[in-house]
């Protein structure tokens, strides 16, 4: 299916445990996979996998046949011009799309349509391109949410502040106290999230994301529209949280430059197609690569990119 | 910079907060004086009234101002408190007054989760426009059965005097603190449900509903408790209105125009702010009262009460546009400020001092 992509496999590759595309890739059997024991137990076992995921709005394909698989550890990256279905993808394995056809294996689970509901309990966390913070809770507030889903006192219990509800929030408090650190965001802890820079948000929203020290990290281009200062830091902080907490992320870019230093394999879309996979190196030579971020038309295809 | 990082710290650490002595103030007068003092015009007309709106306004602010979902069915809600409270007390004589009142609450809270389902669906305009259905469903059925009544053939009650322990609460100061002492815990408990998990919960799905449920906000639940505890208080502000402010009611004094009113004065006083609610209630109780001494002032007879009703709706209207436009945050925002503006003076003296 992926044409393109494969070509040029080199040992890396392989070793890395990728699955050609086309083979079918069965649930793997078994217990359900413990968290945080994941990385330990088998570093090239896949976390996330789509198969041959297809997705139309109306009559535009977003997404087409798409096969991709996330190991355990990686910073994957997935790029591609405007309008390629980067987004759409990502919308895909948080449940927020459901595919026209295709299946997104979550770790042993498969699913037809990811649950967002249960999406965090699955040990997903997910960015978005456009800050998706909540303007009205300060810093802190918008990174404790993060850990909402291990919230179990009711709303009667809260009330009153039962020990439950007490011990819940003292653990919640300390956990996005330390993530505000470990961002750097000390100084903008107590300010109201929809006051703060650009970049500033960007961070935050990374810090709510992180804070439940998800398996799988989807970064919704998390470099778009901050400043070449940020964009180095951000990157820092994308790598840190994979060295210190394992986690494996997922980052979406429309900038081929960007992600080149900061991925372990990139995939290449272009038209809701997979054009490319393998490592920075190998997707930097591919031609066809080259060709949809030049904008070279090919024949019979102008009337596609117009 | 040491010494501003410790200045910080001090008043972290320190308590009593210009906002807490505020509040403070607020309540050795309401309790210690204003019971003494006041006249009975002043208690019955104007405070008691204004407390039972002031507990209506944080009720829909919880659920309007904190949790994003459009209300225009309050007065149903208050209505559903009122004829519940009637109800409990007529039929379960036994039953002291307090826990009619709160029973009423939980039935305006169930009546209210019924009216919230739709936002299950719906948002925004769509939604407002369903919790229409609450306003004239239950104005209806309050006027068509006449059992909620008690079979008075246009739906009039008659509320019992307020009693508390067995000893009656007759004269306006009896009256006034009973409202006082209902509204006080009723928002104590509010500010601590908001300041808890579920506070927050309502906020996020407000300001982001999509990522509210990617992080794990149970979304449909937290819509429903909004509903649940906002119809709650607001159901219990319509028993304060009832039995403490007019003591004879009609379905139609809790008609659409009632809850206009109770959004008005959460958009005046200030969106998902407590104390906006009651600033806002305080002005909306006021400010009709001013304006017809002004308007005898200066119109002398000319300014009868059509026409102050007239006027009044004018420059209500007028105030939500400018309001809306130039201050979203309401009359709080402008009160926060001046705080600020106080609170900074009296730094620098302070520091001159010191
Ligand atoms: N919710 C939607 N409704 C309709 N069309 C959509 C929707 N989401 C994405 N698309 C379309 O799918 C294609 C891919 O969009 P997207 O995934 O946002 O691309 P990218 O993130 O790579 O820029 C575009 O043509 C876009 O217009
Ligand atoms: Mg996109």
């Amino acid at each position: 299916m992926s044409m393109v992509a494969t070509a040029g496999a080199d040992a890396l590759v392989v070793t890395r445990g990728q699955t050609r595309a086309g083979e079918a890739v069965p649930p793997a059997s078994g217990a359900p996979l413990a968290a945080g024991s994941l990385r330990a137990t088998d570093a090239a076992a896949p976390l996330l996998t789509l198969q041959d995921i297809s997705l139309s709005f109306g009559g535009v394909t977003a997404l087409q046949a798409i096969d991709l698989q996330v190991t355990t550890g990686e910073i994957r990256a997935v790029i591609g011009p405007n309008g390629a279905g980067k987004s759409s993808l990502l919308n895909v394995v948080s449940g927020l799309y459901r595919p026209d056809s295709g299946v997104v294996l979550l770790g042993d689970k498969g699913f037809r349509h990811v649950p967002t509901s249960r999406l965090a309990a699955l040990g997903v966390a997910r960015t978005f391109q456009n800050l998706a913070l909540f303007k009205g809770l300060s810093v802190l507030d918008n990174v404790m949410m993060g850990l909402v889903h291990h919230r179990r006192a009711g709303f009667l219990r809260q009330i009153v502040v039962s020990p439950r509800a007490r011990r819940e929030e003292a653990d919640s408090r300390a956990a996005a106290e330390a993530m505000i650190e470990f961002l750097h965001l000390e100084p903008a802890k107590d300010r109201i999230a929809g006051g703060l820079p650009y970049g500033v948000q960007k961070r935050v929203e990374l810090a709510r994301a992180l804070v439940a020290r998800p398996k799988l990290l989807l970064l919704d281009e998390p470099f778009a529209g901050v400043t070449l200062t940020e964009k180095h830091e951000l990157a820092q902080h994308v790598r840190n949280a994979r060295d210190t907490y394992g986690t494996t992320i997922v980052l979406i870019e429309h900038d081929i430059g960007v992600v080149m230093g900061l991925s372990d394999r990139v995939a290449v879309l272009d038209h809701g197609r997979k054009i490319a996979d393998g490592t920075p190196d190998q997707v930097r030579a591919d031609q066809a690569v080259i060709d949809a971020y030049l904008g070279v038309a090919h024949e019979g295809e102008t009337e596609l990119v117009a | 910079m040491s010494a501003l990082v410790e200045q910080a710290q001090l008043v972290k650490t320190s308590w009593l907060t210009p906002s807490r002595a505020g509040i403070a103030l607020l309540f050795v007068a309401a309790y210690g004086i204003v019971p003494f003092t006041a006249s009975g015009y002043l208690l019955d007309a104007i405070l008691t009234p204004f407390l039972a709106l002031a507990l209506a306004a944080v009720g829909l602010n919880v659920l309007t101002g904190y949790a994003g979902q459009v209300s225009l069915g309050s007065a149903a809600f208050m209505a559903v408190g009122a004829y519940a409270a009637y109800n409990f007390n007529l039929r379960i004589p036994e039953l002291p007054l307090l826990f009619s009142l709160v029973l009423a609450g939980v039935v305006a809270a169930a009546v209210g989760l019924v009216f919230g389902l739709p936002s299950l669906r719906l948002r925004g305009f769509y939604l407002a426009v369903s919790t229409l259905a609450a306003q004239f469903f239950v104005q209806w059925a309050l006027t068509k059965f006449a059992w909620f009544s008690n079979d008075n053939p246009s739906g009039v009650i008659d509320a019992p005097p307020l009693s508390i322990a067995g000893a009656l609460l007759t004269g306006a100061p009896g009256r006034y603190v009973f409202c006082l002492t209902i509204v006080v815990v009723a928002t104590f408990l509010t500010v601590r449900l908001l300041g808890s998990q579920s506070g927050r919960n309502f906020i996020a799905v407000r300001d982001h509903e999509v990522a509210a449920k990617v992080i794990g906000v149970p979304v449909l639940r937290t819509k429903l408790l909004a509903f649940g505890v906002s119809s709650f208080l607001v159901g219990i502000a319509g028993v304060l209105w009832a039995f403490a402010y007019l003591r004879t009611v009609e379905p139609d004094g809790f008609n659409l125009d009632r809850s206009f009113q109770i959004l008005f004065i959460i958009i005046i006083g200030g969106l998902a702010s407590i104390r906006g609610s009651f600033l806002g209630a305080a002005f909306i109780v006021v400010f009709p009262l001013l304006l017809s001494r002004v308007g005898e002032a200066l119109l002398g007879n000319v300014f009868d009460s059509g026409v102050l009703e007239m006027s009044q709706r004018i420059v209500i209207g007028g105030l939500i546009i400018v309001f809306l436009i130039a201050e979203p945050k309401g009359l709080v925002a402008l009160v926060d400020r001046l705080e600020e503006q106080v609170s900074r003076h009296a730094g620098r003296l302070k520091r001159r001092f010191i």
